[in-house]
């Protein structure tokens, strides 16, 4: 929508907007700039700029260690969420079952919940049960709380599937399974292929839940953790550097498929929307 | 149109995992905080009020909370400060480069939580960029100490990582905002001062709820940014959850506490549902 006539033109508000995507911004600079800088994560001015900590980085046998378990861990947890997230979005659209409303809200909680409450009583119930902490227990632990992505966002592409498709399908003598295949997931690949986007971004950089349910093999995010307990060095800086300029990319191409998807829910209402399912989620439960 | 087997088959799959891997570990989380645990560190399935006895007589879990609770609040308004103009600008002046900003506002919301903390540790440090910048323009002498290992390293880096979380609930109340009614306004001899206390703020309180809502349930249960940035006077409840469920093993306190700070976020959850209700526009 664009600006009424009657709102003036502001420079306060341009002059605040700056300093705010300065500050948004900035540090992410500084922490790129200082990759290259030789001598170390801080002091001005930089000195001897050098592609070195980049070369430590590639030869870092660790580090790629742990991005190989965390690319196991995202795409197992992508699998998981979109297993589950799909059906509970088709669920939460066409059925009706007890405990529907509380259901939904569980399913959502997880985004609004300190990540230290679900990976505590995750770590709970692997212990009275014996689980051994793992990858695997990792890959439980977001694949469940990531279920809310998914479920949100193909629940958002469902409004706006033409109901008459399936139907016909149906009439035509297509079964369910060759209906849900055939017509349903085809007119929902945008809403699940940006799902599957974000579960997969979101799962890298998770740390609060691994914290609590990590085995032996480290993920990249608590690798980086423990490193920085130790002692800093640019390299650090090379391989968030790294992370973000990936990051960059999958939200780029998500945000596109979200155009591309016509009328795509936005983020900041879907923020608002998950915060009052939240709301109600936690208003049922008292 | 569907059959019952097909709802039925659609249903039962993701009721049952939810049902295990969430209600269930959230159920176990109010258990255990009933339980105890020995002088030999093993924990008893006996049902006691033992933990929350602890946690009223002990004044290191009310301090630490109610820091934490003071750190997020700082959170939380600094977050609305710096959010609701941006918010307010992009829907009212984005112009042709609004979906730009927007998308601006959405990169640093997904981009790695522990690189920026990280960021800002290399920032703020005794031997950062900010004080050797400081000293090299001959700003200050000494490095400034209490940039880092401080509550305000925490709240700095915080409401860095949760403004995008603040800015996003309430650009989209904005924008839902009938333009036509601030034409009315202004119509009706409303000057913009009026336009907007009247008129537009009121219908982006469920925004502004929201977003606060996220700012500060997401800091008040934060745990890393302390142990990165705050040092011993930054440190959050939740901190102390995670040393009872690691060194110091008393798992049932921890739940309890836990169990506490659960109460808090679903208390304000209720909260502000009344609030975005009362003041939803449609």
């Amino acid at each position: 929508m664009s600006r009424p006539s009657n709102i003036p033109r502001s420079r306060w508000l341009l002059a605040h907007a700056s300093v705010v995507f300065a500050f948004l911004y900035l540090p992410i600079a500084v922490l790129i700039f200082y990759s290259f800088n030789g001598q170390g994560v801080g002091g001005f001015p930089p000195h001897h700029l050098t592609l070195d900590w980049y070369r430590v980085l590639f030869s870092d046998g660790a580090i790629w260690d742990s991005v190989l378990n965390s690319l196991q861990v995202a795409l197992a947890a992508m699998g998981i969420s979109l297993t589950f997230g799909i059906p509970a979005a088709l669920a939460l659209d066409r059925a009706q079952f007890p405990g529907k409303a509380l259901f939904r809200r569980l399913v959502l909680l997880p985004l609004i919940l300190p990540g230290i409450i679900t990976g505590l009583s995750l770590l709970m119930l692997f212990d009275l049960t014996g689980t051994k902490l793992s990858l695997v227990t990792i890959i439980l632990g977001h694949g469940t709380a990531l279920i809310s992505v998914a479920t949100t966002e193909v629940f958002a592409g469902l409004q706006k599937l033409d109901r008459a498709q399936e139907e016909a399908s149906l009439d035509l003598g297509a079964d369910y399974w060759q209906t849900f295949w055939r017509v349903t997931v085809p007119n929902l690949r945008l809403p699940i292929i940006g799902a599957a986007l974000l579960i997969f971004t979101l799962s890298m950089d998770e740390i609060a839940v691994s914290f609590f349910l990590i085995g032996r093999d480290n993920t990249l995010p608590l690798e980086i953790w423990g490193r920085l307990r130790r002692g800093i060095t640019p390299e650090i800086n090379a391989v968030s550097t790294i992370i973000f300029i990936f990051s960059l990319v999958t939200i780029v191409v998500w945000y596109r498929l979200r155009l591309r998807s016509e009328g795509g829910v936005d983020v900041g209402t879907e923020l608002l929307e998950t915060s009052e399912d939240a709301v109600a989620a936690a208003a049922s439960t008292r | 149109m569907f059959s019952r087997t097909y709802k039925f088959v659609i249903t039962t799959p993701p009721l049952l995992w939810v049902t295990v891997f969430l209600l269930v570990p959230y159920a176990l989380m109010f258990c255990y905080s009933f339980w105890s645990v020995t002088p030999a560190q093993a924990i008893v399935h006996s049902w006691n009020l033992e933990n929350y006895q602890e946690l009223l007589q002990k004044s290191v879990y009310w301090e630490t909370l109610l820091r934490s609770m003071w750190i997020a609040a700082r959170v939380m308004v600094f977050s609305l400060l710096l959010g609701y103009p941006l918010a307010y600008f992009l829907s009212f002046y984005g112009g042709k480069r609004k979906d730009l900003l927007y998308q601006m506002v959405i990169i640093p919301l997904w981009v790695s939580y522990l690189v920026r903390a990280y960021a800002w540790k290399t920032i703020l440090g005794s031997e950062g960029v900010l004080n050797t910048l400081l000293q090299y323009v001959h700003f200050t002498r000494h490095p400034l100490e209490f940039l880092l290992y401080s509550p305000f390293a925490v709240v700095l880096t915080l409401t860095h990582i949760y403004t995008p979380f603040a800015i996003l609930p309430i650009y989209a109340a904005l924008e839902h905002i009938p333009r036509n009614l601030v034409e009315a306004s202004h119509d009706l001899g409303a000057t913009p001062a009026q336009t907007f206390w009247k008129v537009i703020f009121p219908l982006s309180i469920p925004g502004v709820v929201a977003g606060a809502t996220f700012a500060f349930v997401l800091s008040l249960g934060d745990f890393l940014a302390p142990l990165l940035l705050g040092g011993p006077s930054g440190i959050m409840i939740s901190n102390i959850v995670v040393s009872l469920f690691g060194a110091a093993y008393n798992w049932p306190l921890g739940a309890a506490i836990s169990l506490g700070m659960l109460l808090i976020v679903v208390s304000l959850l209720f909260l502000s549902e009344r609030v975005e209700k009362k003041w939803s526009f449609s």
